[in-house]
């Protein structure tokens, strides 16, 4: 296998060269037809790719220093592809080339089944409540509404009182609201209970900052309600208030019209009907075009094309005087505002096609990794 | 309620549109009609109009009957609605007029009272215009019972006055409005004998209890067919004294409901007209004129309340802009506001302009209110009437001006944190009950005794506040092993109870819970059971979100009675960020899966978010990674079984090669060429310099130093 010594270079135009590298590829080629063994493939790599001896090595060397400055780039392209099939010529025989059938049968000892379903790890999945209430509370903080949040046992004074709930009414009944056990000596106003709405945040905000107020409340609530297929003991409200001078009516349409088209999308529209709260005044109900048929009607929305989703109003003058009592700046005569409320629940069965309420609240694996 | 809308349209002729246009006008105006259903289809006359369902907010009780209705209606479409009067024969003089005493003047306002003699009882038909009894109660479905009974129910349909018929020839001497004596006994209509409390507000003649005033008639006066001579009572009882003699006696009636929620002062003799001219149209004759006895204090804060002012300013600065669509661009105008308030029957005299010069938004007004609109009372129940009859959605939607900043809660970084991490690690998040057993929160609260009971909770097995989230984990977890899910992993994050009934404390909590194989789905690996380190793991990822100096995994010995009676106590550990105790793991106790009939190992803990909260979530700070190569050595040592890893990594820990970059356990294991109660464990060892190679003799004495050390911690090397 010995090569000729690589000769010197006498004239470097284009067909000298041509020639000159033709020879060496053809050496190269020839050489590498013949490998056999480990050793042969090595001592080809030496011969030809070494650094010290190789016949490489030697050309650029011998060739491109004796080259004239014009011919030096035509000759260096020529050198990089003989250099490239070398190369090629040793990966081959090293056993990665193509039509190299012993190389090919040991990969294809090492086949595996592809179609196996893959080792998975479980993906977390947040919860569908938690999950709705951030989108919800998102769309209310990018117009300009911090959060607010309040304790889940209230007194009376901020769960009933301070919004204007007269001392009959009939939410105050334990056939309504979980009380805390052992209030009955305590005066009306300190009770604990749970509360059954997320509006004490409002009072509590209130009495901690003056106006301009802008909030969103995200919360869990709890109603005496025995557990059915859309009522549940737990549930969770987002509520809102916005405070200041000159908030309008129309301000509480707009704010919620656009809240609407962005947590269901630009195509929905709003419509508010006459409502009663004890806490706003005027009070409306809000629905929204059905998300399901867009309004034609369908069993979704009882072939309305509506489906109602909140509560809301501008806050009643009563209950800017309870906040007036801390902070003497909610005067009714100076500012104004509005609250609105929204079921997190209904918004997520509605969102996610949800039937049983009681979901929710069962931990179950099946149910919750759907939300992965 | 129903509303029959022939009946409506009778108080209303003028009315043009269909039954299906108004149903949704009266519905924008907050007078919901729930369901709409057109009588042709049941009857196939379509002259017949519609049954509608209403839903009327509890405010709103004076539209709660079909002439309410239409006063509703006249208002939205501008109509005039004709009085309500009932003409009655010429009345008969009496010898004296008949004796009506309110005693009860606090709860009693007005009580009218009208004798009819020689009436005769009998079928209900359509009587005279206004009165089509057989008519309207046939469509409404109504059983009719005898002309007395529904001539009372159709004045309650039509006008929602409650009013009453008696047997006149059982009551002795006159009436008398008045509390009931401390045990005195009355018959009601139901069948019921009921001993009456002092409270009791009763309609009484001069020697007995005739009626529970407001709520039901007695048995004992009541119209029968042989009844001859009537009282017609047609009454304004005061709310509260109705809501509690209602309530003492487990009824509910529409007269209750209705009085309750505050009736017309001004409807008794309309309403008593009505009824008697039923009556009188079978026959029979008038004795004497309306008796009509009044309460002037009751009737100066009902019929005649102080009128209250109203400004053309206050309504705009409340309601804002409406739709520039609807034509009419100066929005809420006096005109408005005029119209609005004059069709619901206010009255307004217009105050005097301004010295300075009338100016748009100026105008302003006396407003008298309507008898049958107890809600009215402030100007802001004025500005919702206007809004209300002039359509919530003529209205502009408009974004107020805002120049603030928005602010997060302070913990909310720390929370999605630690969710994000629980999460990435494969639990699903969920939410539990917020109650449990008073014996789950005995077992489960972190201050023992400090568990707060419900006064009226859903069961026993939801009696107290979860002192912990733990007890919530265990059903959820025992729910996914008896519905066949063997792999769980569940974490909730909510808030714990504790302190006592006078003072709730509450704090954010975590629980999580884990069961099952690792991997979960592996169609190759058979997987291995989840175990204590698994979790342990997953507290150390989201405990190193955190900033802490320190951060200690302990056990106490079972009988030093720190380990929550929950856990298994050579399984689960406690721990503590920087001194302070963050959390319980482990295994649950083997009795209390066994009481939750549960048989697999079930890993379970709780995090005290409170207390994490207090430190400050980790900054990442990059450090150089140096480019010269890591050596790795391992150790093979034995040791005594009393011997804990943490010793041994302490003993790394203290070395202070600055070179020894990091070491790890690789493995544990036991086998019987140990000696008795020992075992082995192969340490790894990480040498690494930042600025250059290590040489062979450098690490010959690293070695050296880590033998030396492990072996002072009570470590051999291995043979």
């Amino acid at each position: 296998m010995a090569n000729e010594a690589i000769p010197n270079l006498t004239a470097f135009d284009e067909a000298a060269l041509g020639k000159a590298f033709a020879a060496l590829e053809a050496q190269a080629r020839e050489a590498a037809a013949v490998l056999d063994g480990e050793a042969a493939v090595e001592a080809f790599r030496l011969e030809w790719l070494g650094r010290k001896q190789g016949r490489l090595n030697e050309v650029s060397g011998r060739w491109l220093k004796a080259a004239p400055p014009e011919a030096k780039k035509a000759l260096g392209v020529r050198f990089n592809a003989l250099k490239a099939v070398v190369e090629d010529l040793l990966d081959a025989a090293l056993g990665g080339g193509p039509g190299d059938a012993t190389a090919d049968a040991a990969l294809r000892a090492e086949a595996i089944d592809i179609t196996l379903p893959g080792t998975r790890r479980l993906t977390g999945a947040e919860h569908p409540i938690p999950r709705t209430m951030n989108e919800i509370v998102a769309v209310f903080a990018a117009l300009g509404y911090s959060v607010g949040v309040g304790p889940e046992v209230e007194t009376d004074y901020y769960n009933f009182e301070s919004m204007n709930f007269p001392p009959e009414h009939p939410a105050r009944d334990t056939q309504d609201t979980l009380v805390v056990a052992n209030q009955e000596r305590k005066p009306l106003r300190d009770r604990l209970l749970l509360r059954t709405h997320t509006s004490p945040v409002q009072m509590r905000t209130m009495e901690q900052q003056p106006p301009p107020v802008r909030i969103v409340i995200p919360g869990k609530v709890h109603r005496n309600d025995a557990a059915d297929a859309t009522h549940s003991p737990i549930f969770h409200q987002v509520e809102g208030l916005c405070v200041d001078t000159n908030i309008t009516f129309s301000d509480l349409k707009g704010t919620l019209d656009y809240a609407m088209k962005a947590l269901f999308g630009s195509s929905v529209k709003t419509r508010f009907f006459p409502s009663f709260f004890p806490f706003t005044e005027p009070s409306a109900d809000v629905q929204i075009s059905c998300i399901f048929c867009g309004g034609k009607g369908c069993r979704k929305c009882k072939d309305s094309g509506w489906i109602e989703l909140l509560g809301c109003g501008m806050v009643d003058p009563a209950v800017f005087a309870f906040a007036a009592e801390k902070q003497p700046a909610y005067d009714s005569r100076k500012i104004s505002g509005f609250a609105f409320g929204m079921g997190v629940e209904r918004i997520a069965m509605m969102k996610y096609g949800i039937s049983e309420i009681g979901s929710f609240f069962a931990g179950d694996m099946r149910f919750l990794g759907q939300f992965a | 309620m129903k509303i029959l809308t022939k009946w409506l349209r009778a108080y209303l002729p003028g009315l043009a549109v269909d039954d299906i246009q108004l149903a949704a006008d009266l519905t924008l105006r907050g007078i919901a009609v729930e369901g709409n259903y057109p009588l042709g289809e049941r009857n196939g006359s379509i002259g017949d109009g519609s049954i509608y369902e209403m839903d009327i907010t509890t405010n709103r009780v004076d539209a709660m009957n079909h002439y309410g209705v239409a006063r509703e209606a006249a208002a939205i479409y501008g109509l005039a609605l004709p009085a309500l009067d009932f003409a009655l024969p010429p009345a008969r003089p009496a010898a004296k007029p008949f004796s009506v005493r309110i005693e009860a003047e606090d709860a009693c306002g007005r009580f009218t009272a009208r004798v009819l003699r020689d009436v005769t009882i009998g079928e209900s038909k359509d009587w005279f215009k206004g009165a089509e009894v057989a008519t309207y109660f046939g469509l409404l479905e109504q059983k009719t019972i005898s002309n007395a009974v529904d001539a009372t129910n159709f004045a309650w349909r039509a006008m929602g006055q409650p009013t009453h018929a008696f047997d006149l020839d059982k009551i002795e001497g006159g009436i008398v409005v008045r509390r009931a004596r401390k045990g005195e006994r009355l018959k009601t209509l139901d069948g019921m004998d009921r001993v009456l409390d002092a409270g009791d507000l009763v309609v009484a003649d001069h020697k007995k209890a005739l009626a529970l005033a407001g709520v039901m008639g007695g048995w004992d006066t009541m119209i029968t067919p042989e009844t001859k001579n009537v009282l017609v009572e047609a009454a304004w009882f005061d709310p509260m004294a109705v809501r509690q003699t209602a309530r003492r006696h487990g009824l509910h009636t529409d007269a209750s409901h209705r009085f309750e929620r505050g009736a017309d002062f001004n409807a008794a003799p309309v309403a008593s007209a009505l009824v008697s001219a039923i009556l009188l149209a079978n026959g029979g004759w008038a004795e004497g004129e309306l008796v009509d006895v009044r309460v002037a204090a009751i009737e100066d804060r009902t019929a005649r309340r102080k009128p209250i002012a109203l400004a053309l300013n206050q309504v705009q600065r409340i309601l804002g802009a409406t739709k520039a669509e609807e034509g009419d661009e100066e929005g809420i105008t006096s005109e408005t506001v005029e119209g609005v308030l004059k069709a619901l029957g206010c009255g307004l005299a217009e105050l005097a302009p301004p010295a300075v010069g009338r100016t748009f938004g100026q105008d302003s007004w006396q407003v008298t209110l309507p008898s049958w609109r107890l809600d009215l009372e402030r100007e802001i129940d004025l500005i919702e009437e206007v809004a209300r009859v002039y359509g919530y959605n003529r209205f502009a939607n408009t974004l107020p001006a805002f120049g603030g900043g928005v602010q997060a809660l302070p913990w909310a970084e720390k929370e999605a944190a630690v969710r994000g991490t629980l999460l990435a690690a494969g639990f699903h998040e969920a939410i539990g009950s917020t109650f449990c057993s008073a014996a789950e929160a005995a077992l489960t609260a972190p201050q023992p005794g400090q568990v707060v009971a419900l006064g009226n909770p859903l069961s026993e097995e939801a009696g107290v506040l979860r002192p912990s989230l733990v007890p919530g984990m265990l059903t959820m977890i025992a729910g996914n092993l008896n519905r066949d899910v063997s792999d769980v992993r569940l974490f909730e994050m909510g808030t714990a109870f504790g302190g006592t009934t006078d003072k709730v404390e509450e704090r954010p909590a975590l629980a999580f819970g884990a069961v099952g194989s690792m991997p979960e789905e592996s169609a190759l690996d058979a997987g291995r059971t989840i175990e204590f380190h698994d979790v342990k793991g997953v507290v150390e990822q989201v405990l190193a979100r955190f900033e802490a100096r320190a951060l200690d995994f302990d056990r106490f010995p079972a009988e030093a009675g720190l380990t929550p009676e929950w856990l298994h106590p050579y399984r689960a550990a406690r721990a503590v960020a920087d001194g302070m105790t963050v959390g319980w793991f482990g295994q649950l106790h083997p009795r209390e899966a066994a009481a939750r009939k549960i048989k697999e190992a079930v890993l379970v803990g709780e995090l005290y978010l409170d207390r994490l909260y207090k430190l400050s979530l980790r900054k990442p700070a990059a450090r150089e990674i140096s480019r010269y190569q890591p050596v790795r050595r391992d150790f093979s040592l034995v040791l005594d079984e009393g011997i804990s890893w943490e010793t041994i990594d302490r003993a790394m820990a203290e070395i202070g090669i600055p070179e020894l970059v990091e070491w790890r356990v690789r493995e544990v294991f036991r086998d019987t060429r140990l000696g008795k109660g020992e075992y082995a464990l192969l340490l790894g060892a990480t040498f690494q310099a930042p600025d250059r190679t290590l040489r062979e003799e450098e690490l010959q004495s690293f070695q050296a130093r880590v033998v030396e050390a492990v072996g002072k911690a009570g470590a051999r090397l291995r043979a």
